[in-house]
């Protein structure tokens, strides 16, 4: 497939809109929250309001040049991922530029946010912020290698390396999705989201109670925003990459929605449930549930194709 | 207690005992004995555990009362051994060899009242007050009013009311 | 930290290696605060509606304020149906709530996580004792007037206030800001010297940069 410049015009377009979706689906939750608290809880469109507010202050400081960079990196990891993601399977508008990268590609901008931050924020020089990226840092690689099983084991199962082949081999109705034709090997990419999705019960690198707010400790004003841009656009890029990999994608704007939502709300209740792990828990327990489970999982599909 | 008494006062210079209750007694004790019979007191007599040491000002007989409770676990009882110093030249030796946490409470006095305890730990840092200049406040020569309204911008148009003549008014004006 | 800290020195560092640090080059920044011309009017009049409504909050509980102030996050009375949020940091908050009296030790750090604010930033501040030094009008170590060291938005009155009034003392705060009254920041940046000259009056060991941003 050719490179046409209109590409960009609808990519754009399509990053706009799951902007919105995340936005509103971070408000929401939130709301959801606070009413499984008894609370009124926040406007759903609070979000909205924090980061124009945020946008707007009139002084920011620095602290370096990698302090500037740190939010770009991540904003950069957000998007990236999103945008070799084909949002609208066949859609000639919302493909976005998933003729261009696979999964290897995907997986390498998923944790380049992460490395971005974590250079960044350190230059801020806040003893919090550096606590938070060492146990962000050890935490996501726990989580990165049940993820990377299981994208792995997708590759092995549709002999591809390519997202859109592989939501073109789950075409069709329920029965071709992952979930079903493998049903172990998504429990593992499940379980690797909680861990990459910043919310309890692995939560320890924000920590609001104990080590204030972690690697952002240090960021405000435009900084912030950037980074709040990026809490819409990289959780919904990867929840759009777990929708397209194991559950057929989707070919419509209400579909994807839809099934975002629930594959998101997944992690919520799974963190309104369980209680934050400390870091060593929480490796441990990547180490001993996740990466067996993984490795059967790789076996069985392994077996399963031959 | 009593009898616990009668032993401290043939071995030290206990004067005054008060029994405050059955389980509660005070007495003074010369300066010079005071942390012998407080060693005493922790070696020999089970008072193993300090629960305050505190000062008084009395500024019309020119004299700092320390008051040192302590408290025997055993017996469920305590005494408060009281020495006086001298208010010209407050020294006092220290107690911190027999209770870490005492340098603290030393610290404290000496930045309060300005009774010095010579080689307890950091004494003369700092204890809450930071870049204090004035004499020590819970002196009762120092005029914590006038400091404040010297200091601290008073707000004008406050006004004070003695308390019972105010509520006196209040309830009954007629009287 | 003590003032001895910030005096310029020679430092042995691990590998036996000498070099020279003066803190209060190296570690902070010694420029003063500058005042920020708002936008044009209907641009700027979008803005603060967005900061009066998005009030992020840095509470400093120095008091019995600092009770006062938690069941705004509790179901009963839930803040943040207004938009009112709690932020960890000061770098991230925009309201710094004073929670009852002010001693001069916390008034130290007080004027030190206003300076790390980024504006426009706002002061409410709680009870009687900032007012006019409520019960402790005549502490030798409590302050009376905040307003002398800070530039206060609002004055919620009590002793304590209730939630309730805290509430209606950031409605009249939003109020405010919508108005375009909110301009602390710019006020503390020209009135800086004077406002500098009551801190150091009362803050004897001044060991920090005069402005930590």
């Amino acid at each position: 497939m050719g490179f046409e410049p209109i590409k960009i015009l609808y990519s754009l377009l399509s990053l706009f809109i799951i902007f919105n979706i995340g936005m509103l689906i971070n408000g929401i939750t939130r709301k959801i929250g606070a009413r499984v608290g008894r609370r009124h809880g926040i406007r759903f469109y609070q979000p909205y309001i924090d980061l124009v507010k945020n946008y707007a202050l009139r002084s920011n400081i620095t602290h370096g040049i990698m302090f500037y960079l740190g939010p770009v990196f991540r904003l950069t990891g957000g998007i990236g991922v999103y945008l070799f993601v084909p949002a609208i399977y066949g859609s000639e508008y919302f493909g976005n530029f998933s003729f261009a990268g696979d999964l290897v590609l995907i997986t390498y901008f998923i944790f380049f946010g992460t490395l971005g931050m974590a250079l960044g924020a350190g230059e801020g020089g806040h003893p919090y912020s550096a606590i938070g990226i060492s146990r962000g840092l050890a935490q996501v690689t726990a989580a990165e290698i049940p993820l990377v099983i299981a994208f792995l084991g997708a590759a092995i199962q549709y002999q591809s390396l390519s997202v859109t082949e592989m939501v073109a081999l789950q075409q069709g109705g329920i029965q071709n999705w992952t979930m079903v034709t493998n049903p172990l090997l998504t429990a593992v990419a499940l379980i690797a989201y909680l861990g990459t999705m910043m919310r309890s019960p692995f939560d320890i690198v924000l920590a609001p109670q104990e080590i204030p707010i972690g690697p952002p400790t240090e960021y405000h004003s435009t900084f912030l925003g950037v980074l709040q841009t990026n809490r819409a656009i990289f959780p919904m890029a990867k929840t759009v990459l777990f929708m397209n990999v194991f559950f057929g994608g989707a070919t419509n704007w209400g579909v994807l929605i839809l099934k975002v939502f629930l594959i998101y709300m997944w992690s919520v209740f799974v963190g309104v449930v369980f209680p934050r792990f400390r870091v060593d828990h929480s490796i441990r327990w990547f180490y001993k549930y996740a990466l067996p489970l993984g490795l059967v999982a790789l076996a069985a599909t392994s077996l399963l194709i031959k | 207690m009593k009898a616990l008494i009668e032993r401290l006062e043939k071995k030290f210079r206990v004067t005054d005992p008060v029994m405050q209750r059955a389980d509660e007694t005070f007495f003074t004790v010369d300066k010079a004995d005071a942390v012998a019979l407080i060693t005493h007191l922790r070696e020999r007599e089970g008072f193993t555990h300090l629960s305050f040491l505190t000062a008084v000002d009395w500024l019309e007989d020119g004299k700092f009362q320390l008051t040192y409770l302590l408290n025997n676990n055993a017996m469920k009882a305590d005494v408060g051994v009281r020495v006086f110093l001298d208010r010209e030249r407050p020294v006092m030796e220290s107690v911190h060899h027999l209770w870490k946490q005492a340098a603290t409470y030393q610290r404290e006095l000496k930045e309060m009242f300005g009774i010095d305890f010579p080689g307890s730990p950091r004494i003369d840092e700092p204890f809450i007050l930071e870049g204090w200049h004035d004499i020590p406040p819970y002196r009762r020569d120092f005029d914590t009013k006038k400091y404040s309204e010297e200091t601290y911008f008073p707000r004008p148009g406050r006004t004070t009311h003695d308390p019972a003549d105010y509520m006196k008014q209040k309830l009954y004006p007629e009287e | 930290m003590s003032s001895k800290d910030l005096e310029k020195r020679r430092v042995t560092g691990p590998d036996g290696e000498q070099f020279d640090v003066d803190p209060m080059q190296d570690y902070f920044c010694q420029e003063r605060p500058k005042e920020h011309e708002p936008a044009n009017r209907i641009w700027e009049s979008f803005l603060n509606w967005a900061r009066a409504e998005s009030l992020w909050i840095l509470g400093y509980g120095t008091g019995c304020g600092a009770i006062e102030m938690r069941p705004l996050m509790t179901p009963r009375f839930d803040a943040y149906r207004y938009g009112i949020q709690w932020r960890p940091t000061p770098r991230q908050s925009n309201v710094l709530v004073i929670g009852g009296y002010l001693s001069v030790k916390t008034l130290k750090r007080v004027i030190r996580s206003y300076e790390q604010m980024q504006g426009p930033k706002y002061v409410v501040a709680l009870g009687s004792c900032t007012i006019n030094g409520g019960m402790y009008w005549d502490s030798y170590n409590t302050i009376n007037r905040l307003d002398k060291y800070l530039p206060v938005d609002i004055y919620i009155t009590g002793c304590m206030p209730r939630p309730e009034s805290l509430l209606a003392g950031f409605e009249a705060l939003k109020k405010l800001i919508r108005e375009g009254k909110g301009e602390g920041q710019n006020l503390y940046a020209r009135n800086f010297d004077e406002y500098k000259a009551n801190q150091k009056k009362i803050i004897r060991d001044w060991d920090m940069p005069d402005y930590n941003w």
